[in-house]
């Protein structure tokens, strides 16, 4: 796998991080090259094993379905980029 | 009974198109907290009172999975025919969106929990199966409001993070009435198993519509266009009648379809693009790093699969050959639990195919007048069956009926009680019924010889006089007979 610029400019905008336009090349230079060490793992055979999620024999934790949290509207709605009691509020996102 | 046959086409000038539709429904789990944290889910809670730090995703926060969520898709799994798949994954499904804090969605990519099943619906033209692609749990979002200002969203997180069953259908659909059979049988098959409540006006039930056309005959798929986040049964039946008509159009002039994501305006009757979601596909689905795959023992799926209630089609079955009843009224009588729970008492008391009848005439007649649900009926079974009782044995007839109905529903009284103090037994002592008659005839001379010289239609005139006199209470029957009987002689 080797990537363009185009492809290096359309990931960072689905990242929503902002690429200097003098970077890009230098940036797709960088990531072809840990791609291409990324790819040596490729050649080897990895048919026969499992793919490995923990290294602890262990299993998905889980919970009772109870209610045990809520009602930290203040402490949450401090976050908001604009003051509301009751709703986060963010510039207008509809189309 | 005949069948008809399927008939839904597009016609164009070049020829008839089939229009093919897959749905993605997304139903809301019938759960008390969230799919990954302890905040509830009850509906109509003011607005961010059910968020925890981890719905509102602040650093640091591991989530931790419901154990009912689960079981709650394994048994909906279950009822759909479905395999249950003992190994599942949870990935991230990455977009941004104001009403997304994690800047992700925890969903099910390539290990859902549960794979492929079945649905079959009843159509006037046969019985057709719907395949089922998946099942797979995954986070609701959170709400954006967009007309509280004019230059701001408001954004309720009290939805973000409840737990969502989507489920995903084959490219099996054909025509908006198979879509409408199809939700309509999911949402009764959950609602029979309790894992979701179906309620489309709280959001409980959407669905994400997909919509191709073809020519008639065409063994490959057109492209096809996905209208987002439809929330009413009408509103996925005006929006595919619309998309098809206009993939249509462009396919006659010779244009090509993009695959899109479109979205159904409801005040406009139409669909457009919306040019935001043109990556909308790009989602870097990876697996999750805060959550272990999840592994279902077989004892589990074993014991849910042993509890599960009985479901609409066994139930229709079971209707047919138990109480007598056709296809089309078992049909309606187990389309929800509530009203197959109500027929089984009412069978049980009075006659069973007469209690049918009476139940989708007159009862939801009224239930659909006053909107309410049958569990909130007004009339309760016991009495709906001793009125069916009083019809069968003849004590009434079906016009008196109807009127002791009225008065139950006005003074909540037992059928009984108002037959017997407002004496509207029915006359069906012949001596009495033959006297009645006789005096109406004599009064009528005239008529009866017209009736003679061959105006048959006078006969009509006859029972409408006997009624009049009798008050409605002259048996219907035997009214019959018996000027049957005295206009011959």
């Amino acid at each position: 796998m080797s990537l363009d610029k185009e492809k290096i400019k359309h990931v960072a905008k689905l990242a929503r991080i902002s690429v200097d336009e003098a970077k890009v090349d230098s940036l797709t230079k960088d990531l072809n090259s840990i791609f291409k060490f990324i790819e040596q793992l490729n050649e080897l055979n990895t048919e026969k094993v499992e793919p490995l999620t923990s290294i602890l024999n262990q299993s998905l934790r889980s919970r009772k379905d109870e209610i045990s949290d809520g009602k930290i509207r203040e402490k949450i709605l401090k976050n908001s980029p604009k003051e509301n009691e009751e709703f986060f509020v963010v510039p207008k996102v509809v189309e | 009974m005949s069948k008809e046959k399927f008939n839904y086409f597009i016609k164009g000038d070049k020829g008839k198109y089939e229009v093919v539709i897959g749905l993605e429904v997304h139903a809301q789990v019938l759960s008390k907290s969230k799919l990954f944290s302890g905040s509830p889910t009850k509906f109509g809670a003011a607005p961010n009172n059910q968020v925890s730090l981890i719905d509102s995703a602040f650093p640091g926060m591991l989530p931790v999975i419901n154990e009912e969520c689960i079981k709650q898709a394994v048994r909906t799994g279950l009822g759909l025919n479905a395999k249950i798949n003992n190994y599942s994954v949870f990935d991230r499904k990455n977009y941004f969106y104001a009403d997304l804090p994690q800047g992700y969605q925890i969903s099910q990519y390539k290990h859902p929990i549960v794979g492929e099943g079945k649905v079959l619906l009843d159509m006037p033209y046969g019985s057709k199966e719907i395949g089922i692609e998946r099942l797979h749990l995954e986070q609701d979002a959170g709400k954006s409001i967009h007309d509280m200002d004019p230059s701001n969203t408001y954004v309720d997180l009290n939805r973000s993070g409840i737990a969502l069953m989507e489920i995903v259908s084959k490219p099996d659909l054909r025509s908006p009435d198979e879509v409408n059979a199809y939700i309509k049988k999911l949402r009764s098959i959950m609602r029979y198993l309790g894992t979701c409540d179906g309620n489309m006006q709280e959001g409980s039930l959407r669905a994400d519509v997909n919509v191709s056309v073809r020519k008639e005959g065409d063994k490959n798929f057109g492209t096809r266009c996905e209208i987002k986040n439809v929330n009413s049964i009408k509103f996925m039946q005006m929006a595919i009648e619309y998309e098809a008509a206009r993939q249509v159009e462009l396919i006659e002039n010779g244009k090509e379809i993009d695959q899109e994501t479109r979205l159904f305006d409801t005040k406009k009757n139409e669909t457009r693009s919306m040019r935001s979601k043109e990556d909308a596909h790009d989602y870097r689905y990876f697996p999750d790093p805060d959550l272990l795959p999840l592994k279902l023992e077989q004892k589990l799926i074993d014991e849910l699969k042993k509890s599960l209630p009985e479901l609409p089609d066994k139930k229709k079955e079971r209707f047919i050959k138990e109480y007598g009843l056709n296809a089309y009224e078992a049909n309606v009588l187990v389309s929800e639990k509530e009203i197959s729970d109500y027929y089984e008492e009412v069978a049980k008391l009075s006659d069973k195919k007469l209690a049918a009848t009476w139940m989708m005439g007159d009862l939801f007649a009224m239930l659909n007048d006053k909107g309410l649900d049958i569990s909130k009926s007004p009339i309760s079974a016991k009495h709906f069956a001793e009125l069916v009782q009083s019809i069968k044995s003849g004590e009434i007839s079906g016009r008196i009926a109807k009127e002791v109905f009225e008065i139950m529903l006005e003074t909540g009284d037992n059928p009984k009680k108002i037959i017997e103090s407002k004496g509207l037994k029915q006359q069906s002592d012949p001596k009495k019924l033959e006297k009645m008659i006789s005096e109406i005839l004599s009064k009528n001379k005239d008529k009866v010889v017209q009736y003679k010289s061959g105006k048959d239609k006078l006969f009509g005139f006859f029972v409408g006089q006997v009624m009049k006199s009798s008050g409605g209470k002259a048996n219907p029957q035997l009214t019959n007979e018996i000027l049957k009987k005295l206009l011959k002689g």
